[in-house]
């Protein structure tokens, strides 16, 4: 399978990145990792005229946690790993398999906007921001104005996503929990959850769904259901029978929205466990 | 489409060439440099038969592009060896072990168990499974190619393990004298 023909280039600024991206129009498309895009040209459902490459583009890889967590744009999947930044790492290091993930970056996945990928609702979640560059200067978007549907975000053609801001850790604990058949494919369900422990209680719960729905999603019933309650196996089952409320997952070939509820529901189980140690 | 100029540096060799922006790296490492040891199998980055080292961390060349790999270093399978015909260790190892049966699958598996090594030298039958989730095989069932990849880590292990040569030994260039 080869991809339709496009030109190539590989700028060495934002500022170039940014004009050849806004010149190439419509057409042009950015290029990280690529383990999205060239599986989409290879098969012709994607054939842009012109890929605009940011592996020469300085200063957009790196993970920073100093308070805050700020991860660049260009971090792969296996350096976010090696970080040891918290959930993220720990969801990253879910993602496919090695080659996969030495190559494909946060930007390049929160971009493409499949609400099956690991790291959109885990930045959800978490209430991260995602920074980015256009020809207008930059602006930081909240992850929750930023997944507005199937494969489609907030960001403007012609924005390149710099950097990913995540809210320090202290005080957070975690877990993850995904569900699927083979390392290769997709989450059938993942369940991401924070939660804020004071005196044996949880102060705050956040928690995040992957594949329940055209976007990443909070399951925002069941936090409100934990928030308050003592964090033991009654409280966390009780608050994880809700994972599910409000959400219509899409149905495929390895799972129907009723058992991707069941999962949901299992899954947050497990992840509240995890979390409350 | 305007044709790009790479430059690759292939197992030691740098290769500058004209390329189409849309060629493969496995396309150009097969069809341009006709180094054939990298398979291609599934096409779709799931099987791992077209792995190699691109700077030096294992990637699957069907899903990257050679204008990609430009002013990179690439290892492939003919050059994971030592000087003339030496094996390296996993090689070696899965010939020791019979880590094949078609050998459809085995570059791949090399370079991913290679890499593995290079990034843990002491692996757990678990790390070791984990390293080659991306690969598959059609023929082994996998159990001896873990077989040798644990035994190729316990190889590289003594050799690295094994004590300096007395001092005094007539074989050690003796550097630094005077200085
Ligand atoms: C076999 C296989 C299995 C996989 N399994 C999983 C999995 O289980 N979970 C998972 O989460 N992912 C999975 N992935 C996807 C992988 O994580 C991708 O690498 C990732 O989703 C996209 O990152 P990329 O850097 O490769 O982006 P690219 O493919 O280069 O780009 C993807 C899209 O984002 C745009 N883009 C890229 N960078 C930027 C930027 N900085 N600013 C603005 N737009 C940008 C591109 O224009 C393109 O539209 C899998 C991929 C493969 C090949
Ligand atoms: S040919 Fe590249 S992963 Fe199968
Ligand atoms: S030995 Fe035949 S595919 Fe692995």
């Amino acid at each position: 399978m080869i991809p339709a023909e496009f030109d190539y280039v590989a700028p060495e600024t934002l500022d170039e990145a940014i004009r050849a991206l806004a010149d190439g129009g419509e057409d042009a498309k950015l290029l990280a990792g690529g383990h999205s895009l060239l599986p989409l040209m290879k098969l012709r459902l994607a054939a842009p005229a012109l890929l605009v490459d940011l592996r020469r583009v300085p200063d957009l890889a790196g993970v920073r946690a100093n308070g805050d967590i700020r991860i660049g744009a260009m971090t792969t999947h296996s350096a976010l790993v090696r970080a040891n930044a918290g959930l993220a790492s720990v969801a990253a290091a879910t993602i496919a398999d090695q080659q996969v993930r030495n190559r494909g970056t946060i930007g390049g996945s929160l971009a493409h906007g499949d609400p099956a990928s690991d790291l959109p609702a885990v930045v959800l979640a978490a209430e991260g921001t995602i920074v980015a560059r256009g020809p207008g200067g930059e602006r930081e978007i909240a992850a929750a104005e930023f997944f507005r549907d199937y494969l489609e975000t907030t960001l403007a053609p012609d924005e390149i996503i710099t950097e990913i801001r995540m809210p320090g850790t202290e005080g957070w604990s975690f877990g993850y929990e995904k569900f699927n058949r083979r390392r290769e494919d997709w989450a059938m369900v993942a369940v991401c959850a924070l939660v804020r422990i004071e005196s044996g209680a949880c102060a705050d719960a956040r928690i995040g769904l992957t594949h329940m729905g055209s976007t990443p999603l909070r399951a925002t019933a069941a936090e409100a259901a934990l928030r308050g309650q003592p964090l033991e196996a009654g409280a966390i089952a009780a608050a994880a029978e809700q994972a599910a409320e409000g959400t219509s997952p899409p149905a495929d070939l390895n799972a129907s929205a009723d058992y991707k509820r069941h999962l949901a529901r299992v899954l947050c189980r497990r992840a509240l466990e995890r979390a409350a140690g | 489409m305007a044709p790009v100029r790479v430059s690759l540096d292939v197992n030691g060799t740098t290769y500058e060439r004209e390329v189409e922006p849309r060629l493969l790296l496995v396309h150009f490492l097969r069809d341009h440099l006709g180094l054939t040891g990298t398979h291609v199998g599934c096409d779709t980055s799931n099987c791992g038969a077209c792995t190699v080292h691109l700077n030096g961390e294992a990637v699957k060349s069907c899903t990257v592009l050679a204008v990609q790999a430009d002013g990179a270093q690439v290892t492939t399978i003919e050059g994971l060896g030592g000087p003339g015909d030496a094996l390296h260790p996993v090689q070696e190892a899965f010939w020791e072990h019979h880590g094949l049966q078609c050998g459809y699958c085995t570059p791949g598996m090399i370079m991913a168990a290679a890499d593995l090594l290079a990034r843990n030298s002491d692996p757990s039958e678990a790390e070791v499974r984990e390293a080659l989730a991306g690969n598959l095989c059609r023929c082994t069932g996998y159990h001896n190619i873990v077989k040798a990849v644990m035994a190729a880590a316990k190889a590289t292990g003594r050799a690295e393990a094994a004590p300096p040569p007395p001092p005094g030994d007539p074989t050690v260039p003796v550097t630094g004298v005077g200085a």
